[in-house]
Order: structure tokens, then C-alpha cells, then sequence
């Protein structure tokens, strides 16, 4: 069928903010669909509250609303656009969920907008529980035992019917939100109350728990003739009972033989063609590991993040197809993008191994539980290719940026043989570490996977490992032990601590045995077909396929890795932006980076892009291939920043801001030259390395005082110290990695926070404009609510900022991006820090103001000047509009973390308020956050001494609005005092009931608990919180977010919320 | 043991010996299937050919005997870039080094196979030859090279004598040019009556017995090669009987009505071909395995008209021949290696019977 001529303008709607489970993968899935949607003349609306993405930038699409993903602004912008249909499957659950919201109304008949890619029908037999059951029942698809429960009493009943262990499923939540495995009746009763609240419909599956058998994905597209091909399967490593998107994975399967790989894939091809679903599919299968038996686990009828990693694994442009589909066409009318001698109805064959391993967050939240579940916890992902698996896992390994590079690892080094046997029991991300130290002790494959259910074969490719670190421990070098060493990708740095030498001077003997990287083309068809698409891998033992290209002049853009907290998806934004830049210029483009779910390793977003890890070696690898002209470091956060030396030493010029430059920013010393030179103050501060230094120059400037590790993203391991105890604690806790760097003990000043970002010339700025936190400094500036334009500076203050922001730019020299965070105190200026690259902002503020600041920033790093692009330079002029950026966290995905905010940052993403009015920005942006009140009208308030004060005007401002306020002993006390009604609760620990009565009853909506700081918090306090955020309650631990909130209550209803299109600004 | 796989052009690959240690001469061709190594090695079709696996990791499930597709393998040689050392199948009863050796199979691995591949895509199939000889003269080999031919190959393959297979339905006729197993499979799952007969079995004597239908295989080699089989295949088609054939079989019957064959450049080898139903427009993936393919130009349009294609390169993929009850593939609705979509073929041929006896 070709292309449906009714479908003249879609309304495409994104995921919005990045959370645990819905990450950058539909950024990527979106802005390659809506590409694909305009490359056939559709007009595209593009809805997303998320900021920091590519898909809302105003060349992706027509109209762009950064507006919350609710159904009442939904219905707003349709009555304004006036669309034809709606694309749904591209926003993953968020969007899909939403469109099922707005259909139910039956707005979408009233209004003659048609859902396009998919029907309600189908997303409800897919998401619905019953219903998907009883379609499956219906084609005889198998699914394990299992009941949709909607109360507590019946899941008991059932499951002692099945049997215990069982798996908890609710309906209509991402990343398994409030899922879990329950082995006896009270871990039953816990997780399946939960997940009855968290679901949108108040539905939990209780089933069959088939944990230990091997899960497998099937990618599958289907075009609305019936044709149903396969993308990609993909085989999990963990076995079920890890959610996929925690799993280390494989593409393709490896243990399945035909039988199995085409019993399932016709399986799946079934279900697809049963749910008659036009577009991409995502199947889940559990198959017993010695049997062909097989239960479907689920079937997602959209885009996903198998979908981003399959595309990516493959070459297939899942999500492009997708909305081709959705138009209209089949997918034998579609061209293969990448042979351009085939077509979308083919499917790929690959002649390499793929491996992704989840980014988990552990680093940030230290005391959380690390336990692998069927709740997803990983931020982001990296994936790599190889020619043989050991190969890809080792590129996969040393992608992550942990600190790690191979299997090996000192944290057994104490163990016992025992020790082992029962760390092999824990499923968490140091499973794959602990099976190869079992290996080196000689445990048998048999013994590793009773204990884990690991196919033996990962295991033998594990040993294969372990056995070459051997090898080369004990064997001498030669060319053939080199070669097999780098032919399985063991890092030279790890060759040489094994073999006792430098990183260096492994490379040197590599060259002297002539054993280099080859690089070799992801083609979809295993090299039967020419393809001209340069998106590339590197092997050894190989040859090369990869011609150098002799362009007039070639850059080399380096990415960011992972989505972590704190490095997230706004430097795929400016890594992408950058190349696009430089593409109009004239360069050549080279992009290097390892995340599967992101833009800019999509392959027709630079002119060549290599899949490998951002290391020294492996860049290097790529520059000895390529000769770049030069390689720009500064839009892909701190993974591109810290290979600058590497790239100078390699001879590839660092185009804009220097090396030493970005040091000088970084090292305290310099930088206190730095600003004693251009006469700007700082808070009073010390390097020092150890505690007792720590604790000695805590006690010099006085408590309270902030501990950091320089050279690091997103405050890692800041805290505020407020006494000897906490600086010793937090010291043990930096310095469990060893620090290259200094650490830093600073004055902590209590005062407002702004950050600027710029654009240097070299002589000029350009400042688009001057962002001012609600919470005070203290609070990581990822975690503030950010409003531009700042709303309470004076104009001595605002000059006083920009000429800062000026002298700094030209004392580091910045030619491109430098941010700058301020702290505004007692009505002065200080620097908090300066980063001279682009920072989280970025995005933010170019859509806002409708200053492109990466393009700038590029088109400065080659040379131009703002004068001369047509700027005046200095601070802009404000734009018209108030925008905030609002936090978002994923706390209620990480069991045992700590959700209060302080120096390290904690969101995992962000969404935007934009509107003529400060409150109505501010409404939107919490209303997009997901904090959507008023519910019950009752509240909790357990305050720390020092802020009681704040308090009272915080509960009087609540109580006006009809809250009912509950309070502790002291809080209740304080209120009380000051005429407000508190009801005074029980602590924890005190006879029922207690606060957690309260939260568990789910009458709450809000918990305002400010901690004291330091090391000294609570424990009572913790569990209020985490209870709090389990239970689903919004819980806020600054009085400056509590004021806002306020503020944003008490005027919602005054107002009519009017949808924004920035791609006006 | 060092191993060497010389190819026609002069390339030489360097890796290391798997299965039997002797030295062969093969026409090279490469399949891109991700699975099913076994099904691959057991399809007579790979008779007089080496394989090369374009996947990179193979063995990994070992060998699951009843998977395979004939009685033993017949590949001249098996190239790989790495065997799996250990099999991971709860079915597998053997290493793959160990069955390649016992059959006497020749083989290398440890060669970058995505090169060859490239040289044998560029340059088409050519022949090559395997050895451990470190002292190889490629003056010497590479004449030898250019002079081999496969031959007559459905010959070595067919089976020496006629067998039966118990069914309670339908009577068929299964001409074996070097069947794949699953073919005859597919047939008894729907229950029908096999007899199994030698390639070079006459019409005269299948008709004798009256059978519903007539299946012709797969088979190895240059379809033009089997002349007197296609002097049989004429008078099948001037009977009534209703015939079902894949791919050598398509290929004989095609030239058997006067239509032309001829030798692809590379063939389609692999579980991933798209084939296109031009009567319903759909789309299905496809087993595939041939060097030849019908030339549709030399289709004689009131005897048959084509009823598939591919996808990717638009040859023809399955004929339909006109006021007959015959229609032909060129691949495997029987799958085994890959995909199962195409296997309502067998429904549609036992359909055909079914009304021939009616």
C-alpha cells in the first residue's frame, strides 16, 4: 500500500522526562521518526515536557509544545493544531499511555484525529493484562499460570493454588515499576499492595515465577498487508528474573539453536500479526533452559529500548519504519537506508556479536541495594560490537566508565573459597565479576550455573577471559600471545598491569609486531550486499575495511557514553548539535561514541560513526585511521573532556578551549590564580588529600563545609560536612577510588544560586540569558528548579554577572561553551565553579530563548566571532517568556536510596514549565514533574530545628489552601505555637499510629521533611522518606521547593493554562 | 595446525585446521544464517560446495543429531571464524569439531570470514581449495583451481533405492535430488502417504502407482546438469498430477517447459531472503539455498507465470504453472535452517491433491 495521502499533519508525542526505564532511547526513536515523517511532507507537532531533548528542537519539528504530557494540555494543543492523526508508539510507555488517557475520552472521534501506527485496540490486548492473557490463550501462545489480581485476598488465594515463588506484575507501569518476586506470604502481601497502587488501573498480575529460564527478545515489524518480519533477537545473559533493561545482553542469541530460534520467532511473528499491529513490536519470551517449553512474558506494541539497542545492534532503523509504516507504506516499499539495495521487508543477518550492559546507579546512591530485580534500576546503557563475544563484553565493560577495564578485581581478594560460592547467590552487577573470580578458583561451569543459571556458555567465554589474564601473568610475551590477547579486546593498559609495563609500552610493542585495530562496517546483511553506510566497529585479527578519507578538513566529535545521573541526555543533545554545525561548515564528521539509545549514534547523524569506547586507546586506534584536523571535547560532558590530554598527546588539536585551559578551571590552584586575577571572589576553600587534612582545613574555615573530589560530574561524592565526624566519613567514602586528583574542603554559603551559560570568543560573550535557582546553595544545581529569566537580582547584581561571566571566559581563554555557577550572597558575587564546556543547561536555554548556542559555540570554535555571526555580544535580551526547569527523580525505582537533596545530584532527568506568567510556569513545570495536587488535602511536616521558623509560614500558607497538617513532636509544637491546627503523629519508632500508618493508609499528599545535615540524618527520617516515595506520595526536603509549590497552588486555579509552540521563540 | 584456504583470485587466508586433516577442492559459497550450522552441513544441496558461515561464532549449540537434514553432511569444507569450544544445548549430543572430524570433513576457522565473504560478493562464487600444507605453490593449485568443476552431483546424493514412509492420507511421489529430511517431514505431518523415489527414476514408474501428488526436491548443482531427469520431468508435467516442487526441482520443471537457468553471481544462501506472494502482495522471509536461478525472461507466458519474487534483486522465487496443478519454489517453505513463514506451501499443495482426487 503506498502512502496514506489523508495524513497531512501528526502530532508526535515524546516520553518526557528521563527516568529509570524511559531514558534517551525514544529522544532517539522520536527525532528519527519525526525525520522520517517530514522527509515524506507531513507537518509534524511535537509534544514533550522533556527540554534536553533533540526531538524538540525546532528543526526536528513544525511546531514544537515543551509542555506537560497531561491529558488536558494534550486536548489544548489539539484544539490549537488542529492535527489529523496521532503517532503514539514513539513515546514509549509515557505516550502511549497518554494516548490510551485522551482516546478513553472519545476526544479524538469528537475531533476527527485518528490514531495512527497503532489502535486502542491494540495497545489494550498488548497492556492489558486479561486481555492480553485471554489473546494469547486465543492463538495458543503459552504464558505462565497466572491470575490479574485487583485486591490483595485474591492474589493469596491464587498463588497458593500455583505455588510459591510468584512474580507481581502491575498493569500499565514502566520499567516494572513496583513489580517484584514474592517467596512466602509477607513479601507477597508487600509487593502486590504496592503495585495495586502504582498501577494505572488498579491491576496486578500474580504469576508462575519462571526465574532461571533463559529470556529472549524478539524485535518484530509488521506493515498493515500482514507482512511480519524480525529485526534482531536478542538473548539476556541473566536469566529471567532481571528486568531486560538490567541484564547484560546479547545480540544475537548464542545458546538457541535453529529449532528454538525459529520456534520462537514464529512465535512471535504470531502475536504480532494477532494484535494487528502496524509498526514495531517488542516480544519477551522465557524458554526453559532444558526444554522446549516457552511462556510469553510481555509484547510492547511501540518503540522501546530493545527496539533503540536492535536498531543500533542491527543497522535497521526500527522507529524510521515505524512511522513509514504508520504512513501508510509497506515495508517492502521502504528502502534499506543502508545497502540501498534491499528493502525494509529483509531481515538483517549480522557477522558480529552484540553486547550491552546497563549503567546502574550505584555510585550515586552508595547505601541502596544493589539486588538485580524485575524493577529496573539502570540510568543508561552502553553496547559494543566485536567479532567474537569475549571481545564485546571486554569494549562493554570498558564503556561503562567505572573505573574497571576487564573481569578482574581486588574486592575478593579476602575471600574465601566459600566466601564466593555464596556472593555467586547475590544477583547484582558484580555477578559477572564474581563468576570470574569463582573461575579463577577453579569452581566448575556446572557449580556457576546451579547457583546462577548462567548458560555454560557465557561461562566458557567468562573462563576465556580469566584464562588469557592468566596467561598473560605467566607466559612470556610474543606476537601470538599479543595478538590473541588483543584479538579478544583486552585493553593494552590492562596487558601492561598484568605484564608488569606501561600502557605505552604495550602500544609501542603492538606496533613493533604490527598488530592494530581493524574496523569493519554494520551493514544488516553480513556483508552479501554492498553498503555505503559508514557506521563502523573495530577487531583484530582482522582486516580492514575502513578507508581513510582525505576531506579538506575532518573533525572528530567525541560523545558522551552512558546516560548516568548527573551526565545525562543534554550532551548527546550538544554532541549531535555540534556535528550538525561542523556538517555546515564544510567538515567532515566523525562521532565516537558507545550509548545505543542515543541520537548521535544513529548513523546518519555525522558522516562516519564509530560504535566504540571513549578510552585513550581505543580513540587513538580511530586517529591512527582517520588523521582528524582536530577533535572537539567540549560538548560531550566529562567522558569527552577527560580525553583531552590523551587527544593532545596523540597530536590532534583540541579545537576551542584549550587543555590547559579546561585544567586551569578544574585545578584548584590555577583557578584561584585565575580569579584572584580577575578580582572575583570564592567561597574560602583547601585541596587536600587525606582526612586528617580534610578535617584540619574543615575546622580553619569553620562549619558547615562542602567535601568534593575535583574533576568530577554532577557533585559525585559532594556533601555538606557540619562536623569532624561527617568530613572523616565522607573522606573514607571518596577515597575508596583512588583519587588522581585533590579533594576539595570549601565554606559552605547559604545563599541564592545562579548559573550562566556562554558563548567566547576568545574576546566577546554571549550570554543568552541568566538562570536563578529556587533552592538555595546546597542543592546540586541538576536537582534546583531553575527559572530563566532570574527574577530577583538587581541590575548591579545582573551587571555584576556578566562581567564576570566575561572576565573569566577571557582569563581561561574559552573559545566556545563555558558555565558558570554563582552563589549570591549577603548582595555579593561568588563563583561556586566554572566549567568550560557545555553543561545540562544548554539545551534549556537555546530552546528558550531561541539562541542556538551549540551552533554558535561551533561555528565560534572554528573561528568565527559573535560580532561577525551577527550578535551583539553581552547578555541578551530577556525573552518573553518565563521557562523553569523542573527536577525529575527516579527514587521510587531504587530501593534503600536516599532521596534527599544536597550537593550530589540526584535526578535522572528534567521537565520544562513555559508560560507568560512565573506561576503558570512554575504550575506547568510540576504538573510535567508529575506533582499533581491537590488529592486527599493531608500532609506531613517534620522539620529540623533550624528551619522551623520557615516552617510555620510553609503550614499557614498549606492550611489556607484546606490542608490538614500532620506533624512529630516538635514541628506539631512549633505550628501550634504559631495558631495553626497541626495534628501531632508518633514518630516510627513510637506506638501506633505513626507516620507510616499515615503514608501506608495513601491519604497523603505530601511530605515536607527537612533533615538536618551532615552524617547525622535520621534514620526516621530516611524511612519516612522512602516510605513516602514507595507509597507514591511527593516528597519535597527544601523549604524552597515547598514555596514554590505553594505558589503554584495557590494560583492554579485562576488559570487557563495556553500551550506554548517554542518553535516560535 | 596451521590451515590454508587459497582461493581461485590468489587470496590466501590464513587460520587453523578444524575437522579432517586432508586438503580439498570446492566451490566456495557463503550463507548468512545466524543459526543452524547443522541443518546447513546435512542439506545435500551443499553438495560439491564448501560453506563458509558469514556468522562469526559457530558451534555454540553443539550438534543435536535429530536436527539434521539428511543422513550424513556433504560439504566438501566448513569455514568459520571461530568454533565454539564448548557446546551449550540441552539437546546436544556432540561437539561440532568432533562431528566434522568424524565425517571426514575438512575445515578452517581463525579466518576473517566477513573478507572472504566480501571477495566472493564482489568477484562471484569461485572455487578454492583447504590445506595444511605450509608449502602450498599457488602456480601450482591456482591452475587447479580454475580447471575443477563440481559435476554431476544429484547423483552422489539421491538416494540409491525407493523407501516408503507410513502416512494414512494422501499418496505422494517425493523425487529425492537430495531432499532435505524436513521436506518428506512436512508432508507426514499432514499425514501423507511418502514414497521416496531415486532421481533417476522414470516417469513411467511414478505414474504407475497413481500418486495425489508429486513433490520434487531440493538438490545440488547445475540444473542443466541433470538432462535426463528433465526428459522425465516432461512427461510428469504432461500427466495430470498434481506437482509441488523447491528449488533444484523449480529449476528442472522451469527448464523442463522450455524456460532457461542460469548461474548468479554469489546465489542466495542464508534464513533471511524476502520473497514476495505477487498475488497477495505480502511479504515472507525465506530459507534459501541456490547458485541458479530461473531466468523469467525466458518464461513462456502461456505455460507459467511467476508467482514469487525477491525482494532484494527481483529474481524469480516460485512459478505457477497455467492450467496445471503445478506450482514451484525456488525456496524452502520446508525451512530447516530458518524461517517457517513460507511452510503453508505444503497446505496449499496437499489442497491441490485433495481436489485432483475429488
Amino acid at each position: 500500500m503506498p502512502k496514506n495521502n489523508n495524513i497531512k499533519k501528526v502530532l508526535v508525542i515524546g516520553s518526557g522526562p528521563i527516568v529509570i526505564g524511559q531514558a534517551a532511547e525514544f529522544d532517539y526513536a522520536g527525532t528519527q521518526a519525526c525525520r522520517s515523517l517530514k522527509e515524506e511532507g507531513i507537518e509534524v507537532v511535537l509534544v514533550n515536557s522533556n527540554p534536553a531533548t533533540i526531538m524538540t528542537d525546532k528543526n526536528i519539528a513544525d511546531e514544537v509544545y515543551i509542555e506537560p504530557l497531561t491529558v488536558p494540555s494534550l486536548k489544548q494543543i489539539i484544539l490549537k493544531e488542529k492535527p489529523d492523526s496521532i503517532l503514539p508508539t514513539l513515546g514509549g510507555q509515557a505516550g502511549l499511555n497518554l494516548a490510551m488517557e485522551i482516546a478513553e475520552t472519545g476526544f479524538l472521534e469528537e475531533n476527527n484525529v485518528k490514531l495512527i501506527g497503532t489502535t486502542a485496540e491494540t495497545i489494550r490486548k498488548a497492556e492489558d493484562r486479561l486481555e492480553f492473557k485471554t489473546t494469547m490463550e486465543k492463538i495458543g501462545e503459552p504464558c505462565a499460570p497466572s491470575l490479574v489480581v485487583e485486591n490483595v485476598e485474591d492474589g493469596i488465594a491464587f498463588t497458593n493454588k500455583i505455588g510459591y515463588p510468584v512474580v507481581l506484575r502491575p498493569a500499565y507501569t514502566l520499567g516494572g515499576s513496583g513489580g517484584g518476586i514474592a517467596y512466602n506470604e509477607e513479601q507477597l502481601v508487600d509487593i502486590l499492595s504496592n503495585g495495586l497502587r502504582l498501577s494505572r488501573v488498579g491491576q496486578v498480575l500474580v504469576e508462575r515465577c519462571i526465574a532461571g529460564w533463559k529470556e529472549i527478545e524478539y524485535e518484530v515489524m509488521r506493515d498493515a498487508n500482514g507482512t511480519c518480519i524480525t529485526v534482531c533477537n536478542m538473548e539476556n545473559i541473566d536469566p529471567v528474573g532481571v528486568h531486560t533493561g538490567d541484564s547484560i545482553v546479547v545480540a544475537p542469541s548464542q545458546t538457541l539453536s535453529d529449532k528454538e530460534y525459529q520456534m520462537l520467532r514464529s512465535s512471535a511473528l504470531n502475536i504480532i500479526d494477532e494484535l494487528k499491529i502496524t509498526g514495531g513490536c517488542n516480544v519477551q519470551f522465557a524458554l526453559h533452559p532444558t526444554s522446549f517449553e516457552y511462556c510469553v512474558i510481555e509484547v510492547n506494541p511501540r518503540v522501546s529500548r530493545s527496539s533503540a539497542l536492535a536498531s543500533k545492534a542491527t543497522g535497521y532503523p526500527i522507529a524510521k519504519v515505524a512511522a513509514k509504516i504508520a504512513l501508510g507504506y509497506n515495508l517492502d516499499e521502504i528502502p534499506n537506508a543502508i545497502t540501498h539495495k534491499t528493502f525494509a521487508s529483509f531481515e538483517p543477518t549480522l557477522d558480529y556479536c552484540v553486547v550491552k550492559i546497563p549503567r546502574l546507579p550505584f555510585d550515586k546512591f552508595i547505601n541502596a541495594s544493589r539486588k538485580l530485580t524485575t524493577q529496573m534500576k539502570a540510568t543508561g546503557e552502553v553496547m559494543s560490537i566485536c567479532t567474537n563475544f569475549e571481545g564485546a563484553l571486554m569494549k562493554a565493560i570498558r564503556s561503562l566508565e567505572q573505573h574497571v577495564d576487564s573481569l578482574m578485581s581486588n574486592e575478593y581478594a579476602d575471600c574465601t573459597d566459600e566466601d564466593i560460592l555464596e556472593l555467586l547467590k547475590n544477583v547484582d552487577d558484580k555477578r559477572m565479576y564474581v563468576i570470574a573470580e569463582a573461575l579463577r578458583r577453579g569452581v566448575s561451569y556446572d557449580k556457576i550455573h546451579e547457583i546462577t543459571m548462567i548458560d555454560a556458555w557465557f561461562i566458557d567465554k567468562f573462563n576465556n577471559i580469566v584464562k588469557m589474564e592468566k596467561r598473560l601473568a605467566t607466559e612470556p610475551m610474543t606476537k601470538e600471545l599479543m595478538m590473541e590477547a588483543k584479538r579478544i579486546e583486552f585493553p593494552d593498559v590492562v596487558i601492561g598491569k598484568i605484564t608488569g609495563r606501561t600502557e605505552r609500552e604495550i602500544k609501542e610493542l603492538r606496533n613493533e609486531y604490527d598488530i592494530h585495530a581493524a574496523y569493519k562496517m554494520v551493514d544488516t546483511c553480513a556483508a552479501e550486499f554492498e553498503a555505503s553506510t559508514p557506521y563502523y566497529y573495530s577487531c583484530y585479527k582482522s582486516y580492514n575495511e575502513v578507508i581513510e578519507t582525505k576531506p579538506e578538513k575532518k573533525v572528530l566529535v567525541l560523545g558522551s557514553g552512558p546516560i548516568r545521573i548527573g551526565q545525562g541526555i543534554e550532551f548527546d543533545y550538544c554532541s549531535v548539535h555540534s556535528t550538525w554545525a561542523f556538517r555546515a561548515e564544510g567538515y567532515e564528521t566523525i562521532i565516537i561514541n558507545n550509548n545505543p539509545e542515543t541520537v548521535s549514534t544513529d548513523f546518519d547523524i555525522a558522516d562516519k560513526l564509530y560504535f566504540e569506547p571513549l578510552t585513550p586507546e581505543d580513540v587513538e586506534s580511530i586517529v591512527e585511521l582517520e588523521h582528524p584536523d582536530g577533535a572537539v571535547v567540549q560538548f560531550g560532558g566529562q567522558t569527552a573532556i577527560k580525553l583531552t590530554k590523551s587527544l593532545m598527546e596523540m597530536g590532534v588539536p583540541i579545537l576551542g578551549t584549550g587543555a590547559e585551559d579546561v585544567d586551569a578551571a578544574e585545578d584548584r590552584e590555577l583557578f584561584d590564580k585565575i580569579l584572584e586575577q580577575c578580582e572575583i571572589p570564592r567561597a574560602a576553600g583547601k585541596t587536600v588529600f587525606t582526612a586528617e587534612e580534610a578535617i584540619a582545613a574543615a575546622n580553619e574555615l569553620g562549619y558547615p563545609v562542602l567535601v568534593r573530589p575535583s574533576y568530577v560530574l554532577g557533585g559525585q561524592g559532594m556533601q555538606i560536612a557540619i562536623s569532624d565526624k561527617d568530613v572523616y566519613e565522607f573522606m573514607e567514602i571518596i577515597n575508596r577510588q583512588v583519587q588522581e586528583h585533590p579533594i576539595l574542603v570549601d565554606k559552605y554559603l547559604m545563599g541564592k544560586e545562579i548559573e550562566v551559560d556562554a558563548v567566547c570568543d576568545g574576546e566577546d560573550i554571549l550570554i543568552p540569558g541568566i538562570m536563578e535557582h529556587i533552592e538555595r546553595a546546597g542543592i546540586h544545581s541538576g536537582d534546583s528548579i531553575s527559572v530563566y529569566p532570574a527574577q530577583s537580582l538587581s541590575q548591579r547584581i545582573t551587571d555584576m554577572l556578566e562581567e564576570y561571566t566575561r572576565r573569566l571566559a577571557r582569563a581561561l581563554h574559552v573559545k566556545g561553551l563555558i558555565n558558570i555557577q554563582f552563589i549570591v550572597y549577603n548582595d555579593q558575587v561568588y563563583v561556586i565553579e566554572v566549567n568550560p564546556r557545555s553543561s545540562r543547561t544548554v539545551p534549556y536555554i537555546s530552546k528558550v530563548t531561541g539562541i542556538p548556542i551549540v551552533k554558535l559555540a561551533t561555528q565560534v570554535i572554528i573561528g568565527n566571532t559573535i560580532k561577525g555571526l551577527g550578535y551583539t555580544p553581552g547578555l541578551q535580551k530577556k525573552a518573553d517568556y518565563i521557562a523553569i526547569k523542573m527536577p525529575v527523580f527516579s527514587f521510587e525505582k531504587i530501593r534503600g536510596a536516599d532521596i534527599s537533596l544536597g550537593p550530589e545530584m540526584k535526578s535522572t532527568g528534567e521537565c520544562l514549565g513555559i508560560a507568560k506568567e512565573f506561576n503558570e510556569a512554575l504550575y506547568k513545570a510540576f504538573v510535567g514533574a508529575g506533582v499533581n495536587l491537590p488529592k486527599h488535602k493531608q500532609m506531613i511536616m517534620t522539620v529540623c530545628d533550624a528551619e522551623q521558623e520557615e516552617a510555620v509560614s510553609v503550614a499557614k500558607r498549606f492550611e489556607a489552601l484546606g490542608y490538614t497538617i500532620y506533624a512529630t513532636r516538635g514541628t506539631a509544637n512549633k505550628l501550634k505555637e504559631n495558631g495553626i491546627n497541626a495534628i501531632r503523629i508518633n514518630k516510627v519508632e513510637q506506638a501506633s499510629p505513626t507516620l507510616l500508618d499515615l503514608i501506608l493508609d495513601h491519604k497523603i499528599d505530601l511530605v515536607i521533611d527537612i533533615p538536618t545535615n551532615g552524617i547525622e540524618r535520621s534514620h526516621d527520617g530516611f524511612i519516612i522518606r522512602r516510605h513516602a516515595i514507595e507509597t507514591g506520595v511527593n516528597v519535597l526536603t527544601s523549604m524552597d521547593t515547598a514555596n514554590a509549590l505553594l505558589t503554584s497552588l495557590e494560583t492554579q486555579h485562576k488559570q487557563h493554562l495556553t500551550p506554548i509552540d517554542i518553535a516560535t521563540i | 595446525m596451521k590451515a590454508f584456504l587459497i582461493l581461485e583470485d590468489g587470496n590466501v587466508f590464513e587460520g587453523i585446521s578444524i575437522g579432517a586433516d586432508k586438503e580439498v577442492i570446492s566451490e566456495i559459497v557463503f550463507n548468512t544464517s545466524m543459526t543452524g550450522y547443522l541443518e546447513v552441513l546435512t542439506d545435500p544441496s551443499y553438495a560439491g560446495q564448501a560453506v563458509v558461515m558469514t556468522y562469526p561464532l559457530i558451534g555454540n549449540y553443539g550438534i543435536c543429531y535429530e536436527d539434521s537434514e539428511s543422513s550424513k553432511p556433504w560439504p566438501d569444507g566448513f569455514i568459520v571464524r571461530e568454533l565454539s569450544p564448548i557446546p551449550s544445548n540441552f539437546r546436544s549430543k556432540d561437539t561440532i569439531q568432533n562431528f566434522l572430524k568424524s565425517n571426514d570433513i575438512p575445515g578452517i576457522a581463525g579466518i576473517d570470514t566477513r573478507a572472504l565473504t566480501k571477495i566472493l560478493r564482489d568477484k562471484g562464487t569461485m572455487n578454492g581449495m583447504i590445506t595444511t600444507d605450509e608449502n602450498y605453490n599457488l602456480e601450482v593449485i591456482i591452475p587447479k583451481l580454475k580447471e575443477y568443476r563440481t559435476g554431476k552431483v544429484v547423483e552422489k546424493v539421491t538416494c540409491k533405492s525407493v523407501s516408503k514412509m507410513n502416512g494414512t492420507g494422501l499418496k505422494v511421489a517425493l523425487m529425492d535430488f537430495g531432499a532435505k529430511r524436513n521436506i518428506a517431514q512436512s508432508l507426514l505431518n499432514r499425514n501423507c502417504e511418502i514414497t521416496v523415489y531415486p532421481a533417476h527414476t522414470t516417469a513411467e514408474e511414478i505414474l504407475a502407482t497413481k500418486p495425489d501428488g508429486i513433490m520434487l526436491s531440493n538438490g545440488p548443482g547445475d540444473p542443466k546438469d541433470c538432462e535426463s531427469i528433465i526428459e522425465e520431468l516432461k512427461k510428469l508435467y504432461a500427466s495430470d498430477v498434481p506437482i509441488f516442487a523447491i528449488c533444484l526441482g523449480h529449476q528442472l520443471m522451469a527448464l523442463a517447459t522450455g524456460a532457461d537457468t542460469h548461474k548468479m553471481k554469489y546465489g542466495h544462501r542464508g534464513a533471511n531472503h524476502p520473497v514476495k506472494d505477487l498475488s497477495t502482495g505480502k511479504v515472507y522471509i525465506s530459507s534459501q539455498n541456490h547458485g541458479y536461478v530461473v531466468d523469467e525472461t525466458t518464461l513462456d507466458p502461456k505455460v507459467a507465470r511467476p508467482a514469487f519474487i525477491n525482494v532484494n534483486d527481483k529474481t524469480n522465487e516460485g512459478l505457477e504453472y497455467i492450467g496445471k496443478d503445478i506450482f514451484t519454489v525456488q525456496f524452502h517453505p520446508e525451512a530447516c535452517a530458518g524461517p517457517h513463514d513460507s511452510n503453508f506451501l505444503f497446505d496449499r499443495f496437499i489442497e491441490m491433491m485433495k481436489k485432483g482426487r475429488d
